[in-house]
């Protein structure tokens, strides 16, 4: 391994390639690697892996990763990191770095390449399997890598098999139903600054396997004693694995706390790497086997029913001597150390079985809880299926009794600092269930979410149920029961989830045929749906409300035109159109002669309205639709869902032709004068073309359609042609138009004018709980003949008075805009005993009006049809601004202007 | 696009089969509610049997019939089964056909894996 030199708070470190940041930060002396969240002590490294709870950094090289685990960050030249307190700050620039996805679909997926994954990976190629292999170490074996051991020539052969796949640095994040599972490959940050620019740094897979083996393998834990976070105090198979794999060599004394063979294991690693083992504490009353003879025969001295109970540390905060406790007589003694390994027993890694709900079982004999699952589909391996491998022979033990002193120093959950006693303290608040304490301590929450902390939590929980339940001994862990955990199993970057789909490619964005025009005329857009519509046309100086109003006022004097092709329309033919329509609609459409419009309002079976638009029948068995903008999709979908699923009788054909139609408004006073001048082949004279009339007709030799439709109540034609011929209409319009001022206007006008007039918008005015009725729409429905939510108008509480309506308001002030969304009281409302005011309504939509010189807006008032001319109160803040409710036509009650 | 050694009743991996289109990603889909409720005459009813036909559904643990759309593909409407707790996909019938039997005992909850 070659050397490489990276930085660490600004100061420059030697390292080996490929090995872990926190192995070289030991070496290099640093114990205390950073000061916790909310107690401000120094900590130091704890475990190996994507477990550890206290080394977190920041890198400062690269993507600026905001919080990583030193422990997982491999050395590359040119690496730098900060240390974090916890509390991680997103960089300020973008990740530029790329990120990609992939499927696979695979006949076996192995998690985990240690000896389990590898012997199943084994078993399924001998079987004639395609398999993947993916974990998240740099190299396969596990533990094995661990101990610094070489793979056998077989499991070799099994990486080398041609059917079979392996992914190193991949995470497994999810495992969802069905043999679903997410992972993340890391591909380019171990390579430091000899990464190839454009490889993805991490690729998402989404994986589909016939059979998913899980062999994850497990996390060692600590005990629970005072002052237990203390730097020097690791888990006992780190600290032998950093000792003697990774050189690190400044631990001069060792005491070993353990409650299983392991930590006999790794005493004697230290041992043979050259540490002074003063002695391995054991809470059992003995121990035999292998692994307890190796250390005996190394001289290491062993004492049972004795473990660890409090430490004391330096002037530098770092261990320098920890108090042991006879467990039977409670006596205590003091010993020098600087390393106090701790082995705790082991925790399977179950997070992914509980991401499909599968439930762990308690294992007194492992002390674990274990996943023993075996179906078809979905089999366990290795230590998450109980297969510990060697003589560990662990007790349910998990640190000794202590104090209130003592236990507001022992560290359940290192990152988030909390300890035992916060942990009794919830238990005296009445919490017993595990998933409460969870929340109400915070413990598993952080960014290790309770890998360590976990089991530690459950073990502390069994001593204090216990007693809160009135037993003399603990609960088993069984009672307690296991957390379940959540994806993803290691936190996942954001960019890496969105991949390529960023930026513009984000999200589709949908623009007219016009939209180039609108862009070159200074149109500021507003996004609506996918669409981008211009909302107003600003002159170099203006102020919206200046444009908006320079544009309404065109619109109600002159001539103006709007871009309406974002309408959705569809085509709908067949011989049974007419009968379909007349279903779909509150209003009657099969009368409809041939080349007229209608307005019309269609409701779910609920009775409430869903959208509305006009339609046209261009022919017997042939009408066009057009619905609002946002509702194109979905009434598409509502029109096919009846003709698919309720009446197949029908013979009709619905088809979406939004982007195959665009639709110029022209609309104003002076729009016929300015249209005729263009359109030669029909007469659009009052008498000759009536209102709702639809006609067709060409200009240049364009065929275009026009109708006489206005969402304004001003005199306004819809000229529909196809799509790609729109802006040489467009264009013509505007070259017509410069003797009319032609105006173009957006969206916000479009608002003003339909609002002038009570003209309701979908989605603003409503929000599905509103009948036809309470819309004041009653002329709108039919009384002959049966439509879809029909029969729902007849239900009590649709009868019911007093519900809310749509109704005009008239502010006092007539200058300030109400906001939209405002709530409405009565005037001088006194609060209730609770010191609540009730509110009787909302504002849906409010402006300000040029035509009317002053501001007005639309409301849902309970029973507001009913209270004409009341003064309402709108508070807003610590103002409070009144209105009187009105009818919802502020511009020309009797519908002259639009002829 | 079935895959060899598949089962042929029971579809895996959040796939759902397209009467149509055959075996694609369950994101393609909508879902519209439980199966098998037609829509009724509405005037033959009482409200309370109107309110119910609008509101009640059965939503049973395990095996249900429901409507789905191939929104994202073909645009039709089937039904299908599917295990509510285990997410098992059953087999898939276009509207007006005869329902296959159910692969479970209806409010059967099974395994997630």
């Amino acid at each position: 391994m070659s050397e490489v030199s990276f930085s660490f708070d600004d100061k420059l470190y030697k390292g080996r390639q490929g090995e872990p940041m926190a192995a070289a930060l030991l070496r290099s002396g640093m114990l205390s690697i950073t000061n916790s969240t909310y107690h401000g002590r120094p900590r130091g490294v704890v475990g190996l892996g994507v477990e550890e709870p206290n080394a977190l950094v920041q890198l400062v090289s690269g993507t600026k990763e905001s919080m990583l685990p030193a422990t997982v960050i491999e050395l590359a030249d040119g690496l730098a990191a900060r240390s974090l307190t916890g509390i991680g700050a997103l960089p300020e620039l973008p990740d530029e770095a790329r990120y990609d996805k992939t499927n696979r679909y695979v006949d076996t997926l192995v998690i985990g390449a240690g000896l389990a994954g590898l012997m199943a990976a084994d078993e399924h190629l001998r079987a004639g399997h395609e398999v993947l292999l993916i974990d998240d170490q740099s190299g396969p074996g596990g533990h094995l890598r661990h101990l610094g051991l070489e793979l056998s020539s077989a499991l070799r052969d099994v990486l080398a098999h041609g059917n079979l796949t392996y992914l190193c640095r991949c995470t497994s994040v999810g495992l969802y139903d069905q043999n679903y599972v997410v992972a993340i490959e890391r591909r380019s940050d171990h390579l430091g600054n000899s990464a190839p620019a454009r490889r993805a740094r991490i690729r998402v897979w989404h994986i589909r396997a016939d059979r998913v083996v899980l062999a994850p393998g497990a996390f060692q834990r600590p005990l629970i004693f005072a002052n237990n976070d203390v730097p020097g105090i690791m888990l006992s198979h780190a600290a032998a694995t950093y000792v003697a794999v990774h050189s690190v060599r400044i631990f001069r004394r060792a005491v070993v706390a353990t409650v299983d063979n392991q930590g006999y294991r790794d005493a004697v690693r230290l041992h043979h790497a050259g540490v002074l083992v003063q002695g391995i504490y054991d809470a059992r009353p003995e121990a035999g086997g292998p692994s307890v003879d190796a250390a005996r025969a190394a001289g290491i001295p062993v004492r049972f029913r004795a473990t660890v109970l409090d430490t004391a540390s330096n002037s530098e905060g770092a261990c320098h001597s920890v108090i042991i406790q006879d467990l039977d007589t409670n006596e205590t003694f003091q010993t020098a150390a600087d390393l106090l390994a701790v082995s705790g027993g082991w925790t399977p890694i179950v997070d992914l079985a509980t991401h499909i709900g599968i439930k762990p079982q308690w294992s007194v004999e492992h002390a674990a809880f274990l996943v023993s699952h075996s179906t078809d589909r979905l089999r366990t391996a290795g230590m998450l299926a109980g297969d510990f491998g060697g003589d560990d022979d662990p007790s349910v033990f998990f640190g000794p009794a202590l104090d209130p002193e003592q236990a507001r120093h022992a560290y359940i959950d290192l990152q988030r600092d909390t300890t035992l006693h916060d942990l009794r303290r919830a238990v005296g608040a009445g919490l017993y269930s595990i998933e409460h304490i969870k929340r109400y301590t915070t413990i598993g929450t952080a960014h290790d979410q309770g890998k360590t902390s976990g089991m530690l939590t459950i073990g502390a929980l069994c001593q204090l149920n216990g007693v809160a339940q009135g037993g003399k001994s603990g609960l088993s862990p069984a009672d307690v029961g296991t957390l379940s955990f959540r994806p993803p199993y290691v936190p996942v970057p954001f960019a890496a989830l969105a991949g390529r789909e960023r930026g513009l490619l984000s999200d589709p964005i949908r623009i007219t045929s016009l939209h180039q025009w609108h862009v070159g005329a200074g149109a500021v857009f507003e996004d609506v749906g996918q669409w981008k519509r211009p909302w107003y046309f600003p002159k170099p100086g203006e102020r919206m409300e200046d444009a908006v109003r320079r544009e309404c006022l065109a619109a109600r004097q002159g001539v103006a035109v709007m871009d309406a092709s974002t309408l959705g329309k569809i085509d709908i033919q067949g011989p049974d159109a007419a009968v379909f329509l007349d279903r779909i609609y509150t209003n009657i459409f099969s009368t409809l002669p041939e080349g007229q419009c209608r307005y019309g309002l269609m409701c779910k079976a609920d009775g409430m309205v869903f959208d509305d638009g006009v339609t046209t029948r261009l022919g017997k068995n042939h009408f066009l639709m057009t619905t609002t903008t946002g509702g194109a999709a979905p009434v598409l979908a509502w029109l096919e869902e009846w003709l698919q699923t309720e009446w197949p009788d029908l013979k009709v054909y619905c088809t979406s032709v939004t982007e195959h139609i665009s639709t110029i408004a022209l609309v104003g006073p002076k729009s016929r004068q300015l249209l005729q001048e263009l359109v030669t082949d029909i007469d659009l004279s009052k008498g000759a073309f009536p209102f709702m009339h639809s006609r067709g007709a060409t200009i240049d030799g364009i065929a275009v359609r026009i109708a006489r439709i206005s969402f304004s109540g001003e005199l306004a034609f819809e000229i529909n042609v196809a799509w790609g011929h729109s802006r040489h209409i467009w264009e013509r319009l505007w070259a017509l138009g410069r003797r009319y001022d032609l105006t173009a206007y957006g969206t916000e006008t479009m608002h003003v004018l339909r609002a002038e007039k009570g003209y309701i918008i979908i989605g603003q005015d409503t929000d599905g709980t509103q009948t036809p009725n309470d819309l004041n729409m009653f002329w709108v429905v039919s009384k002959k003949k049966e439509f879809i939510g029909k029969r729902s108008f007849q239900l009590p509480y649709l009868k019911a008075m007093g519900r809310s309506q749509l109704v005009g308001l008239l502010p006092e002030n007539d200058v300030e805009v109400i906001p939209e969304g405002a709530y409405i009281t009565v005037l001088n409302a006194h609060p209730d005993e609770h010191g609540k005011t009730h509110h009787t309504g909302f504002v849906t939509s409010s402006y300000y009006s040029p035509t009317l010189g002053r501001t007005f807006a639309l409301a849902l008032v309970a029973d507001g049809l009913n209270r004409m001319g009341e003064v309402v109160a709108v508070p807003i803040g610590k103002k409070v601004l009144r209105a009187t409710i009105c009818d919802a036509v502020f511009v020309d009650k009797e519908n002259i202007r639009r002829d | 696009m079935e895959r060899p050694g598949l089962p042929t009743k029971i579809y895996f991996m959040l796939h759902i089969p397209c009467p149509h289109c055959g075996l694609r990603n369950e994101t393609e889909f909508h879902y519209g509610a439980e199966a098998g409720v037609a829509y009724p005459d509405p005037n033959a009813l009482t409200d309370s049997e109107w309110a119910k036909y609008l509101h009640i559904r059965a939503n049973p643990k395990g095996w249900l019939a429901e409507r789905w759309v191939h929104f994202a593909g073909c645009g039709r409407w089937f039904s299908l089964w599917r295990n509510t707790i285990t997410h098992e996909i059953g087999p898939a019938y276009p509207p007006f056909t005869t329902q296959p039997k159910a692969p479970g005992n209806i409010g059967q909850e099974g395994s997630r894996a």
